[in-house]
């Protein structure tokens, strides 16, 4: 694009400061937690904290209910392996059969996997709750990372589309030199859908660190609480004195989001661009 | 074993995760919360057969049921059309040669990376505080401040702009699509004589019209669905007044706080129902605004 040069300073004034509009209030978050808790609101429209502080850090980091804001930090962990275990084993071994094997029923069931799609989580709630309570499952992860294993509509969708762009001469080429079924899976397919796998690892991680529902539902014991979960509690017990805490563990939840993204950023943005999943 | 018989077995070996997690934790839930809806069933007692009871009761005798409809309808259609607008303006405006778009589009897309967080609802509270910056940005401009936290109808929007806020990942979509358009089309129309105008609303619109269907039908699901900024910024209240009692939390609500389960699941079912209307609505329409390019003319 050819472009005058006043034309060119004003796009970039236009756009770059709309940029910084929009970023605003994270930026004002961020500040806001290096002040004196009192301070924040009485400085509200100050971006200098004066004087600063990291006592705010220090409190939050102490946690609640005995338990450190590193246990809760802990707990998220766990669950994110967790659920990157089951979606990455679950879905590729599912998208696999899917996009490349021939079997009975096989548009019936990708039909059904794309309904589930669009089902509201709401419709199976309650009888779920219950079902993980008969089992005795209840303040544990398992109800929360046991239907990982079992596949996500989202992410088997964004595999088969990517193994259909695999040629499958090299199938052919591999069944002829002795391979069955499953060594196909493992050997040839597995090593060429890293990308698309690598999608599917990072948007788990987003949504399993700020799933808020399934936390709330089934953890109740504060040794057990996950980060966003953890914020909840700190939001709910909101005095007057520790909104710095909350604003210094709001930043503490979403750097690990920021450092993903700038690390990854190509695989998210490819994701979102090809699927449409939501960031 | 015959190679056609050993075929489907191997197919059903590999997709049988997905049958088995069907069957357990969706159409199994999706029965017995169909019947729940029919039941009165607290959390003590056994399901007790009302019939269609719950059904009439919601749209009878529940003014908080029919106004968290009332918040949800205008929280989707005015949420979901603004924040597609927003995303196309801004694709539109970062669909152009400069190097510094990269950065551009990072720095935009950030809001929908962190949208969905616990930390950004608590953000998203404070900032509209009595004493927040938004205030003092509105009174800077000589603009009475408003109490947001004090009027259900100014809660609400509240929350519509932080979905707006959040338009980052459409525009990376529309961004994808818009340079899918080939150059040469925006150069016939201007051999031709054709404005700006003329050439959004005959080229750009026509060719981005199946992603668009796409972002409209997800976006419109996802938006009926909403929870946590509702449940965070309202303290789990949904208030004032109801005025951020969103569908999803009056839901929660019933089922998990006054452990009305029947009542709770009829409700899921109205849900469902709607989101498949609204889905079939969009889809029948599309033929009259949706373009596929290999239809031909």
């Amino acid at each position: 694009m050819t472009k005058k040069r006043p034309q060119y300073f004003l796009y970039h004034i236009l756009v770059g400061g709309f940029a910084v509009l929009l970023l605003y209030p994270v930026i004002w978050l961020f500040v806001s937690s290096f002040k004196e808790s009192g301070d924040i609101f009485i400085t509200a429209g100050s971006l200098i904290p004066n004087p600063f502080t990291l006592l705010n850090y220090a409190q939050g980091w102490e946690g609640f209910g005995g338990y450190g804001f590193g246990t809760f930090i802990k707990n998220t962990i766990v669950f994110v392996i967790w659920m990157l275990l089951g979606h990455l084993i679950s879905c590729s071994l599912i998208a696999f059969g899917f996009a490349r094997l021939k079997f009975v029923g096989r548009g019936f069931w990708f039909m059904i996997m794309l309904v589930t799609l669009m089902l509201p989580y709401e419709v199976v709630m309650i009888p779920q709750y219950i079902i993980f309570s008969e089992l005795g499952w209840l303040n544990s992860l398992k109800p929360l990372v046991v239907p990982a294993f079992f596949g996500h509509p989202f992410f088997i969708f964004l595999l088969v589309q990517f193994i259909r762009t695999i040629p499958r001469e090299l199938d052919e080429a591999a069944t002829i030199d002795g391979a069955n079924t499953f060594q196909i899976f493992y050997k040839v397919i597995l090593p060429l859908i890293v990308p698309a796998l690598a999608t599917t690892a990072i948007f788990t991680f987003y949504w399993t660190w700020d799933n808020l529902l399934g936390p709330v539902l089934y953890l109740n014991s504060p040794e057990k609480y996950t980060v966003s979960m953890a914020l909840n509690m700190f939001l709910s017990n909101e005095t007057v004195s520790n909104w710095g805490a909350m604003f210094a563990m709001s930043i503490v939840t979403l750097v690990p989001v920021f450092v993903i993204f700038f690390i990854f950023q190509r695989y998210v943005v490819e994701g979102i661009s090809t699927t449409g999943l939501k960031g | 074993m015959s190679s056609r018989l050993r075929s489907n077995l191997w197919g059903y070996l590999f997709i049988g995760p997905f049958i088995i997690g069907f069957l357990a934790f969706t159409i199994t839930p999706m029965l017995a919360s169909l019947y729940f809806s029919f039941t009165e069933y607290g959390l003590f007692d056994a399901p007790k057969w009302i019939g269609f009871e719950n059904y009439i009761k919601m749209f009878t005798e529940d003014p908080r049921y029919i106004n968290s409809l009332k918040v949800t309808i205008i929280y989707v259609f005015a949420g979901v059309p603004l924040r597609l607008a927003f995303a196309l303006l801004v694709a539109m405006l970062l669909n152009v040669g400069s190097r510094a778009v990269g950065w551009y589009r990072t720095l935009y897309y950030l809001p929908s990376l962190i949208g969905g967080s616990v930390a950004v609802a608590i953000m998203w509270r404070n900032i509209f505080g009595d004493d927040g910056i938004v205030n003092i940005a509105l009174k800077s401009m000589g603009i009475d401040s408003i109490r947001w936290f004090g009027e259900p109808t100014a809660a609400l929007w509240m929350l519509i702009f932080l979905s707006i806020w959040q338009f980052g990942s459409s525009m990376l979509i529309f961004l994808a699509g818009l340079k899918s358009i080939p150059a040469s089309f925006y150069e016939a129309a201007s051999v031709d004589g054709a404005n700006f105008i003329q050439k959004f609303f005959r080229i750009t619109l026509p060719m981005l019209s199946p992603v668009l269907l796409f972002n409209i039908i997800m976006q419109t699901i996802s938006a009926f669905m909403t929870f946590v900024p509702a449940f965070i910024i309202s303290k789990g209240t949904g208030g004032p007044l109801d005025g951020t009692l969103l569908y999803s939390l009056y839901l929660f609500k019933q089922g998990f706080e006054y452990f009305n389960m029947g009542y709770a699941s009829a409700m899921a079912w109205v849900m469902l129902l709607i989101v498949a209307i609204l889905t079939g609505i969009i889809f029948l329409t599309s033929k009259y605004w949706v373009h596929y390019e290999s239809e031909g003319k």
